[in-house]
């Protein structure tokens, strides 16, 4: 599958969540991304509402397959709300890359070896 | 007032109406097994979690209320995930309460930590990790509120050792959790499917298990008799319309009568009620129901045109649906439609030796079954070759009157789930169908069963093998058998009685379904031991991946009883 945010041709989708935040709501979400076979390009997560509610963002392949797993999102308890933001391209989320800084790498990346 | 988690857990559950939980204690879970002792709640000590797991499973199916199993942590938790993703797959309202280890451990490989709460998180409809007592306050009510709601499911609640030794002071009870009803879905919707009904020429309902677990079956069985539908049943959904009623197809999908598939092909609209167009039903998907234009009724709205998209789907209760669409839909006769639907039936029966012949064929004694049993028994299955067996010939008479792993496909389930609907339902006489291999996978069970002395008759089909297995390496894979076939099988009278239960054999000779009638007759529990032919196969059937259409069909009857 090409990389979206390398190759802006790719179709995509972001979805924005809003979510209760606690510790298994990522992988409550994450998961039914991942059984599917999807790959997330891109997550954004903010907590609102004094840590109570987070704000997600998910930049998502666009195929037909997604709407099964929105419809899926909704049914989640701790997915309060979800909408679509096709406004957000892949341009939205390699701005947020360039605010992260450079990439880390060196050593560890170029051995491989620090997984055991 | 003063209390721990444990004895705040308990008293949750007695007010949440639960009267038996089935489990089996260990180092996480003790403070709650401690405060368990004196209570009104019956404990069921299982033999292994999994039994737990099914057991908790059969008095969920045969009630349609939630029920609880209860597990340590690690292994525990692990043994109990089939019957949880089983009760996922099948839409049983369950919660499952497992130990942990203390929060402070947690992370630290300890004793007996697993993850349950990432482990069960794709195959449970919600889970919750306890982080304080308090929170049980909230969690426990919510959790049946959960699996009881909507589309029923699985919750688990994993509760860390230190959780259940927590005191906390509780001054006020929350209210026990109950099932919240549906929305209801738009009046339009209803008119347009009430329209459409009225203008189809060849209508077919589909019947899924969503009918038995929102109490649809009485007014599905009235909408196919308003709008003269030929009605088919998942396997999930035998016991919603009589089995003698002039509409009833039977089964439909891979082990299906021939008419039934061939019905639906020439189906016009196929009204499906709480069914998920599973592949064992469907067939090849893009040639399911070719003709038909589909209207889809069901509470969860993500199975709406997951499949096959509909032209109409209506999220909602199917009870409560179907009593509107009812109120809109006067009498319409297709005595041409009606007509065809019989003929169909009768052009394909079932094609078998005759009881004289071999009784002990399987589906001979699938249909004695039938005959011999009191019309509210309850039977439960294993997974194979005797479950299709049971789908195809044994009469389900009423909603709940089969309990079987529908999606999972669970060998292993019907031992422990009888033992559960035989606790729930007392009075009903429960007979498990399983296979030599299937009851193996649970028959430590039988120890639980021993202790309980529960009317639960254990019937094994007994053909030395894995006989569906067998049977698509017959079929499909060119009769290259491997893994299939048991060198070794137990006595399983004998081991009946090893463990405490009656155990008898039938003989083929002489009328083994008049013993058979005979052993069932005296109450308890028991094992019959039922030899069956290695040879015998489920027909007709569609190969993995095929359309309906497309049957093996059972040559002329050839072999003789071994």
């Amino acid at each position: 599958m090409p990389d979206p945010i390398q190759d802006p041709k790719a179709p995509t989708s972001a979805i924005e969540l809003l979510v209760r935040n606690h510790p298994g709501t990522m992988s409550h979400i994450t998961g039914l991304f991942s059984r599917r076979g999807f790959n997330m390009e891109a997550i954004v997560c903010v907590p609102v509402d004094g840590g109570a509610e987070s704000r997600i963002l998910l930049l998502v392949p666009d195929e037909p397959r997604l709407e099964q797993v929105e419809r899926q999102l909704v049914k989640l308890y701790d997915v309060i709300e979800l909408r679509l933001r096709p406004d957000l391209g892949p341009g939205f989320f390699a701005g947020i890359s360039d605010l992260m800084g450079p990439e880390p790498g060196g050593a560890r990346r170029a051995s491989g070896l620090h997984w055991s | 007032m003063k209390t721990t988690g444990a004895k705040l857990l308990r008293t949750l559950l007695e007010r949440q109406g639960i009267r038996t939980i089935s489990g089996i204690p260990g180092g996480a879970i003790l403070p709650f097994y401690d405060a368990l002792r004196g209570s009104s709640i019956r404990h069921v000590l299982a033999r292994h979690e999994q039994g737990a797991g099914f057991i908790a499973q059969g008095m969920a199916r045969a009630t349609g209320r939630p029920a609880v199993c209860l597990a340590t942590s690690g292994p525990g938790a692990t043994n109990l995930l089939t019957a949880i993703a089983d009760a996922r797959l099948d839409s049983v309202p369950l919660v499952a309460i497992t130990g942990q280890v203390s929060q402070a451990l947690i992370g630290t490989d300890a004793f007996q930590e697993v993850d349950t709460y990432g482990l069960t998180i794709p195959i449970t409809k919600h889970n919750f990790l306890v982080r304080s007592a308090s929170e049980l306050l909230e969690t426990v009510p919510l959790a049946f509120q959960m699996a009881e709601s909507g589309r029923p499911g699985p919750v688990v609640i994993d509760i860390p050792k230190d959780v259940q030794n927590d005191e906390i002071d509780v001054d006020r009870w929350p209210e026990p959790g109950r099932a919240v009803a549906a929305h209801p879905c738009p009046e339009n919707s209803v008119a347009e499917l009430a329209r459409r009904l009225a203008a189809a020429r060849r209508p077919v309902l589909y019947l899924g298990g969503g009918v038995i677990s929102s109490g649809a079956a009485e007014l599905a069985c009235s909408l196919a008799h308003r709008i003269s539908a030929p009605t088919v049943c998942t396997l999930m959904a035998l016991g919603a319309v009589p089995p003698t009623d002039p509409l009833f197809m039977g089964m439909l999908g891979m082990h299906a009568a021939k008419g039934t598939n061939l019905l639906l092909e020439e189906a016009d609209l196929l009204l499906a009620i709480g069914a998920r167009f599973d592949d064992r039903a469907t067939g090849k998907v893009a040639e399911f129901c070719p003709r038909a234009d589909v209207a889809h009724i069901d509470i969860d709205r993500a199975e709406i045109g997951k499949i096959r998209q509909p032209f109409l789907g209506l999220v909602g209760d199917a009870a409560e649906i179907l009593r509107r669409l009812l109120a809109r839909l006067s009498a319409q006769d297709r005595p041409e439609w009606r007509a065809r639907a019989i003929e169909l039936r009768k052009a394909h029966p079932l094609r078998h030796p005759s009881r004289a012949e071999d009784p002990l064929h399987p589906l001979n004694i699938c249909r004695f079954l039938g005959e011999a049993l009191p019309s509210d028994s309850i039977l439960t299955t294993d997974v194979g070759q005797h479950q299709m067996w049971v789908a195809q010939a044994y009469p389900v008479r009423h909603p709940r009157g089969l309990l079987t792993s529908g999606g999972l496909g669970t060998m292993g389930f019907g031992l422990p789930a009888a033992i559960g609907a035989a606790l729930a339902e007392p009075g009903h006489r429960v007979v498990c169908v399983s296979g030599d291999g299937s009851l193996l996978m649970n028959i430590q069970e039988l120890a639980t069963l021993a202790e309980l002395g529960l009317p639960v008759a254990v019937l094994v089909f007994n053909n030395a093998q894995l006989g569906l297995v067998r049977q698509q390496q017959e079929l499909f894979y060119d009769r290259r058998f491997n893994g299939a076939h048991f060198e070794s099988t137990p006595d399983f009278a004998a081991l009946a009685r090893a463990f405490g239960i009656r155990g008898e054999r039938l003989s083929p000779d002489g009328d083994p379904l008049d013993d058979l009638a005979a052993i069932l007759a005296s109450d308890g529990p028991c094992v019959i031991d039922i030899p069956i032919h290695e040879g015998a196969n489920v027909l007709p059937m569609v190969p993995p991946g095929a359309a309906n259409r497309n049957m093996i069909e059972e040559p002329e009857p050839s072999y003789s009883h071994a």
